[in-house]
């Protein structure tokens, strides 16, 4: 078993997520993108602290997680806020600062 | 002690290739769920199964603290988080399936393509020898104290700075799903006086007092035997199918509201 | 130039050893303060001296003539040897090595120039009172007159090439602005822009030449080039030696530079008289003469003197042949006898005296002719058409004969003048190439018969006078300086060739060599005289017996080419007028299409690529992500390629 093969599916989820936030329109669906990225990163870590043989890596995605879910807390807070202003929870309606 | 030891690795090692793969499986699906469902509440269940799997995978790379704590703050609190914002701003919203941005769909799927390959490219050119974790996880007595271990000792001052960045981002949700009241609050006084203008001044009846089915989609009935479907909660008004009111319960309330008894004749009980 | 045997020869020193001023001689600054005195009450007082300026003018040059008598025979009771006196006046400039010094030297070259300048100047200030009596500018003429007098005194008075060139250019703005005296007719004030544009091509050889001189003897004094020219290597000299030539050309009106000196005749008639006659134009004469050490150590130099002199002696010639103008003429002819100087001068040591002395002369007789010509108009309601002229001597006598007198000292009659210089010429030019003594020889026979041409047109046959004009002779103000100058035609040829007097006289500056001729120079004397007198009766005939059409016949092909001045002023255009025009033309529309078109159009293509960039900015979140993702890739792809 070899362990880059974490590493691989780390590699394949974050792609996913980056492709996720390109190409869905609902803010909340691109914030899930989001999320899967920071997970793909969590496993990433894991794999590594476990190649390298100490618990850095583990305390390292547990701040992640951490940091993740105060981004989320914020992040959704201020999708509902736009929502209540503008009835409209997709992305591309936010477009005024452009040329 | 070695050879036990290799010997449990690749015991160990095949029980965890399938698990790997099971939840490799399992978390790309989700992910592709994910990405590809309309609706957004799909999205978000695909995406907690894809949370569950990992939890998993963290547990057979020997991060059981990481793992239940993904699945109780990820999948429980932010996925149900999310949920709840669905909820709010409604839960059928979906994406059209045309892409408004030109040329964003191709563009998107070939960095996207790219950057998977360099990644894989990156990590295969390396070598791995696992170290595995046992040592890290007897060395304090367990994986949660050695994990306490390294976050009150050498990552103390990040994790006081995180603490910091919670309360704040506690105070910035409170701040921002605020609302600010622009009318006075309508004392008590004007609440009652309102329902009784409306005209029904009392409560509307628990559900389930004039129920006649187990579903919360089925109208009760009035008292006068009409279904009302007032007792419907709004979401599934007009959606679920009226159940079939039965005939002869009907007669028998009418002929009750005609003036005849209650307690049922003989042969109509053994009917029933 | 092969040493002479048995000839007398007075080797002189490069530059002989110039004292100090002391006594009379520090008289020599005034020759030049009182002239530019003068100009300067006339030009800075203005209007308020309008009455009595020319008589200020005409004190001035006479004072100056006063003091160049007094030390002209202060220098005659100097022994031969000792003739060379600098008077130092201040340290000019004096910038590291770098030594120019403000000193005036006066030896017999200069001493000649001197009295020639202040004298012939004077004469003609005279002139000029009566001649430019119904001038209501006649003060500023006067003004200007000396300030042409104060430039040439410095010109031959300086002692170094520097301050030369002050002078030099202080005679070309004279020059300027006396050409351009009635300024407001157009023909004027364009002849006064070209004299000047044609001598600064010239000035710019001048330039050149100094600042060779520096560079190879590390300083323009006399002492300095002349004392140490032997030392130089041949090849600067030949340049140095070039680009005076080109400077001479240029001041003296030789071909190539000739195009400016017939168009000089729109300035009046006493300018013509003084500047482009007798000083002014010889200037060019003076700095070869002077730089006789340079061309004597740079033969190739020294053949270009000679060949310049004789082209521009024929073609003179030959121009003053078709013109009808008589301004014209006379300049044609001042042209031509100038290059016999310049032939003369590029003879070396054998030909320097006499190139002065035929300059001496020339300055003589030129102006009485030209001062004669001014009294012709001046009678004939300034006409200047010599077709409507004819048998003026029955109405301006005394104009008659000393007009006579001159037209017989150049065409070189003896006793008059002319023989005596320009034989002597013809003789030392045969001994060096017999090629530039028949140039010169043929020339003497053209020159008779322009001269006897324009003489029989004026005063001999019939009066073909136009109906407004009433002849009569000049008043005795204009009379008397031509009398004067006439008499010199007459005379002074004949006094200074005494004893080969002129020759001895500049010989410490100048060195002398007797002409070494194969035959005796008899020959050579009885050859011109015979071609003068062949030329003066192929022009008397046609011209004094018979009648003269008034209006110009058509003429041939030389006498067209002759009418148009050999077509110098075409080959100018062509080759230097029209190139520059087109040049400026398209420098102008380079710097609008190009230099413009590059500042302009960097900043539309700027504008243009801004105003494209700016569709960038979409508003689009997704779009700024997929930029992200694409630079995300970039940099994974080049950690990727690294690590390979």
């Amino acid at each position: 078993m070899n362990p880059a093969n974490y590493v691989y599916l780390s590699a394949v989820l974050f792609s996913l997520g980056a492709f996720g936030v390109l190409v869905r329109r609902n803010a909340i669906v691109v914030f899930m993108c989001v999320e899967l990225m920071l997970n793909a990163c969590n496993l990433a870590f894991v794999s590594f602290a476990r190649i390298h043989g100490n618990l850095d890596g583990q305390v390292i995605a547990f701040f992640v997680m951490v940091v993740a879910a105060a981004e989320v807390v914020v992040g959704l807070a201020i999708i509902m806020t736009i929502f209540r202003t503008r009835r409209s929870a997709s992305v591309d309606e936010a477009n005024l600062l452009k040329y | 002690m070695s050879t036990l030891l290799a010997a449990a690795e690749t015991s160990s090692s095949a029980g965890e290739t399938v698990v790997f793969w099971v939840c490799a499986i399992i978390a790309v699906i989700g992910a592709l769920g994910m990405l590809l469902s309309h609706k957004a509440v799909h999205s978000a269940l695909f995406i907690a199964s894809t949370m569950i799997s990992l939890a998993v995978l963290y547990v057979a790379q020997s991060a059981p603290f990481l793992g239940m704590t993904q699945v109780v703050v990820y999948t429980g609190a932010v996925m149900m988080l999310f949920l709840f914002v669905l909820m709010i701003v409604g839960v059928d919203s979906s994406d059209s399936l045309v892409e408004t941005i030109k040329g964003q769909r191709a563009a998107a799927v070939v960095f996207a393509l790219a950057f998977a390959a360099l990644l894989i490219a990156g990590i295969g050119s390396a070598t791995y020898t696992a170290l595995g974790l046992d040592k890290a996880n007897t060395v304090d007595g367990g994986n949660v104290q050695g994990i306490a271990h390294l976050i009150f000792g050498r990552y103390v001052f990040a994790f006081e700075v995180t603490s910091a960045l919670l309360i704040t981002a506690a105070l910035g949700a409170m701040v921002l799903a605020h609302r600010e009241r622009h009318t006075p609050r309508p004392t008590q006084r004007q609440l009652s006086e309102e329902r009784v203008r409306s005209g029904h001044a009392q409560n509307l009846p628990g559900p389930g007092v004039y129920a006649r089915h187990n579903a919360v989609g089925t109208p009760a009935m009035l008292p006068d035997g009409t279904p009302t479907d007032r007792s419907v909660p709004e979401p599934l008004r007009g959606v679920s199918a009226v159940v079939g009111i039965d005939s002869e319960d009907t007669a028998r309330v009418t002929a009750l509201a005609a003036g005849g008894s209650v307690i049922p004749t003989t042969d109509e009980e053994t009917e029933s | 130039m092969s040493p002479f045997s048995g000839a007398v020869t007075y080797a002189a020193d490069a530059v002989p050893t110039a004292a100090a001023a002391g006594g009379t001689f520090q008289l020599i600054a005034l020759l030049i303060a009182l002239p530019l005195a003068g100009a300067a009450i006339l030009l800075l007082l203005g209007r308020r001296t309008d009455r009595w300026g020319h008589w200020l003018g005409v004190l001035a040059s006479l004072s100056s003539f006063v003091v160049a008598v007094v030390l002209f025979f202060a220098l005659l009771g100097q022994p031969s040897e000792d003739r060379t006196v600098t008077q130092h006046l201040f340290d000019w400039i004096a910038v590291g090595t770098f030594n120019v010094p403000f000193d005036l030297r006066l030896d017999q070259l200069s001493m000649t120039f001197v009295l020639l300048i202040t004298g012939v100047g004077t004469l003609i200030h005279i002139y000029s009172v009566g001649y430019m009596s119904h001038d209501p500018e006649r003060r500023r003429f006067f003004g200007f007159l000396n300030l042409f007098v104060a430039s040439m005194l410095l010109l031959v008075l300086a002692d170094n090439y520097l301050l030369l060139y002050v002078g030099w250019e202080g005679v070309g703005l004279a020059s300027y602005l006396l050409i351009g005296f009635w300024y407001f007719k157009d023909s004027a004030a364009v002849a006064s822009k070209k004299a000047f544009v044609v001598n600064r091509v010239g000035d710019v050889g001048l330039s050149l030449a100094i600042m060779i001189m520096f560079v190879t003897f590390g300083s323009v004094t006399f002492q300095g080039v002349l004392g140490s020219a032997s030392k130089a290597s041949e090849s600067q000299l030949t340049w140095i030696g070039l680009a005076l030539l080109l400077a001479a050309c240029g001041k003296s009106a030789q071909f190539p530079l000739q195009s400016w000196l017939l168009d000089a005749m729109e300035g009046p008639t006493p300018v013509s008289a003084l500047i482009h006659a007798a000083t002014m134009v010889t200037a060019g004469v003076y700095l070869i003469v002077r730089s006789g050490a340079i061309f004597d150590a740079a033969p190739q130099a020294r053949t270009a003197v000679i060949v310049i002199g004789a082209i521009t002696l024929i073609m003179g010639a030959i121009i003053g042949c078709a013109k009808d103008d008589i301004k014209k003429a006379l300049a044609g002819s001042t042209m031509s006898q100038i290059g016999y100087m310049i032939l003369a001068a590029g003879l070396g040591p054998v030909g320097y005296a006499f190139a002065i002395f035929h300059l001496v002369v020339h300055g003589f007789f030129k102006a009485d002719m030209f001062l004669g010509a001014g009294s012709v108009m001046h009678g004939m309601n300034d006409q200047v058409n010599m077709r409507r002229f004819g048998a003026l001597r029955t109405v301006m006598m005394v104009t008659w004969i000393t007009f006579a007198c001159g037209w017989l000292a150049i065409m070189g009659i003896p006793p008059f003048s002319g023989f005596y210089s320009k034989d002597k010429i013809i003789e030392a030019a045969w001994s060096i190439s017999p090629a530039a003594g028949l140039v010169a020889l043929v020339g003497a026979g053209i020159t008779a018969f322009y001269m006897t041409r324009l003489f029989a047109m004026t005063f001999q046959g019939k009066a073909r006078w136009t109906d407004d004009v009433h002849p009569h002779e000049s008043p005795w103000i204009m009379m008397f300086p031509v009398a004067i100058l006439a008499l010199l035609s007459a005379v002074a040829g004949f006094i200074l060739a005494q004893g080969n007097a002129i020759e001895n006289w500049l010989a410490p500056v100048t060195g002398f060599e007797e002409p070494d001729l194969p035959f005796s120079a008899v020959y050579l004397q009885v050859a011109a005289l015979a071609l003068v007198l062949v030329g003066a009766a192929l022009a008397w005939i046609p011209y004094a017996t018979r009648a003269v059409p008034e209006v110009a016949p058509a003429g041939n092909v030389l006498t067209r080419a002759a009418r148009s001045d050999l077509y110098g002023d075409a080959v100018n255009e062509a080759v230097f007028m029209r190139p520059g025009q087109y040049l400026t033309r398209w420098l102008v529309w380079f710097d609008n299409r190009v230099v413009d078109g590059i500042v302009n159009g960097t900043a539309a293509t700027i504008g243009g690529l801004s105003g494209r960039a700016r569709r960038l900015q979409t508003g689009f979140a997704r779009s700024y992500a997929l930029s992200m993702l694409g630079g995300a890739v970039v940099v994974a792809a080049a950690l990727v390629l690294v690590r390979l």
